[in-house]
């Protein structure tokens, strides 16, 4: 009993302390893209290669005088970044990020919790955020915090749908909800090959709930300033940055996991190789969720922001329908072929 | 079967614990505040005019309405979808009862539609 919450504990830790650091090293590697896409050659000062600057960020915000407006409703002003990095943590807590090893008279596998209902509890706690986001909007009593908050709720929850309609074919495919299941049906054929339609979908509607270009209306600089997080400077802004990009890492790794063969390696079965299987199965991960990752600095310096009708227009009126004619698709391709 | 759910509980504790631990030792570090200016809401620059308090469009409320309705009928698919194979030995009944639902659900979709719900200007 004490060895597995021991070996929770561990789990719980190396998955938090991994996401802060790939957040730190996202946040250096998205400066490195931007200068590097703009012919300039980003942050290079602190250390070799601009390496120690998310250690010298870190610390500079929290050195930063933390300002709370006077007329913002205090409680909710504290909590909403809390609201907003929590869930963004958590979440990642059901993804498989490798295979597993057998030790201490057990198998360990790769992942916190290896609940029944996986893809429903990422919905259910990816969710949550929207309350931070609105109610930081809305408590700073600012009235561009205001728009930003009540623009990305709406963008939020209106590109929620066309993302739980597009993992339903996946689940017909599957008939499981445990991220598990769906990366060993993957083996010898990934879902991307099966469902690529609910993969395009997939993959625009999670740039969309995380708020990241060409989908950043919630803090469109040029008219909101900032959006919701415009009066929170100091740690609380940087929270907001870190729960931004918590789900960025986690977004990243979903699309691995459902549309990828998440931990999988082509052609080679990593369950019976022992100890290098699993490490194998983890750098798989890793490099296909580095990938999308990538995927993420790129398109946002290659297309141009949306404006909000045309946003609303394309969650609605075409993700949505095509979400539900590709759900009807499979359904019948599952009956009757 | 509460032992799947064990881990997630340690999770949220640490999360939340960590989170409160941060807040407090940063709340050590921090510089205090310097002018009364500092404490005014942000309005590029100039001297802030009224609250912001005040009416936004209606059409946030109605996404928001409208939501509500389809994400619980994307939450009935859930698991109808998970059990769909199974079924499927029986008969195909669970096709066609969804075909049904998803017609009903299109019928809806179509009203919002053509009732002007989905347009921004």
């Amino acid at each position: 009993m004490l060895t597995d919450i021991a070996i929770i504990i561990t789990k719980i830790m190396i998955v938090i302390g991994g996401t802060f650091t790939a957040v730190a090293y996202l946040i250096l590697a998205e400066r490195k893209v931007a200068g590097f896409v703009q012919e300039r050659y980003g942050p290079n000062r602190v250390g070799i290669w601009g390496l120690l600057q998310p250690i010298a960020d870190g610390v500079k915000t929290m050195l930063k005088e933390d300002i709370t407006p006077a007329k913002a409703n205090r409680i909710i002003y504290h909590l909403a970044p809390a609201m907003v990095l929590a869930p963004a943590l958590v979440t990642f807590a059901v993804v498989p990020f490798g295979s597993g090893i057998d030790a201490f008279g057990r198998h360990i596998a790769f992942q916190i919790a290896d609940i029944n209902i996986g893809i429903l509890f990422i919905f259910a706690i990816t969710s949550i955020g929207v309350y931070g986001v609105v109610l930081g909007g809305w408590s700073s009593n600012n009235k561009y915090s205001l728009l930003g908050g009540v623009r990305s709720s709406a963008q939020m929850i209106s590109y929620e749908l066309a993302l739980g309609l597009s993992v339903v074919g996946i689940l017909l495919l599957t008939g499981s909800l445990r991220l598990n299941d769906i990366v060993e049906a993957q083996i010898g054929m990934w879902n991307v090959f099966r469902q690529p339609v609910a993969f395009m979908i997939f993959l625009v509607a999670v740039f969309a709930e995380t708020n990241r270009l060409p989908f950043d209306l919630a803090e469109s600089e040029q008219e909101l300033i900032a959006g919701y997080h415009i009066e929170y400077s100091g740690f609380k802004y940087s929270m907001f940055m870190l729960g931004e990009y918590s789900n960025i890492i986690t977004a990243s790794a979903l699309i691995v996991t459902l549309f990828f063969g998440g931990w999988t390696v082509p052609f080679i079965d990593v369950t019976k190789l022992g100890h290098l299987g699993a490490f194998l199965s983890v750098v798989s991960f890793a490099v296909k969720t580095g990938f999308f990752l990538f995927l993420y600095l790129w398109v946002r310096w290659t297309l141009p922001r949306f404006r909000y009708d045309q946003l609303m227009h394309l969650g609605w009126k075409i993700l949505l329908p095509l979400a539900l004619l590709n759900l009807l698709f499979t359904a019948a391709w599952i009956t009757y072929v | 079967m509460l032992g799947e759910y064990l881990p997630l509980f340690f999770l949220g504790v640490i999360v939340f614990g960590l989170i409160a631990v941060m807040l407090f030792l940063v709340r050590l570090l921090q510089p205090k505040r310097r002018s009364e200016t500092d404490l005014e809401p942000y309005e590029s620059g100039t001297t802030p005019t009224s609250f912001a308090r005040t009416r936004f469009s209606v059409k946030f409320f109605i996404i928001a309405i409208i939501f509500i309705i389809f994400d619980i009928e994307v939450v009935f698919m859930y698991p109808w979808a998970v059990v769909f194979k199974e079924l499927l030995n029986i008969g195909t009944f669970i096709f066609i009862e969804m075909l049904t639902f998803l017609g009903i659900l299109v019928v809806g979709l179509i009203y919002v539609w053509k009732m002007g719900a989905l347009e921004w200007d």
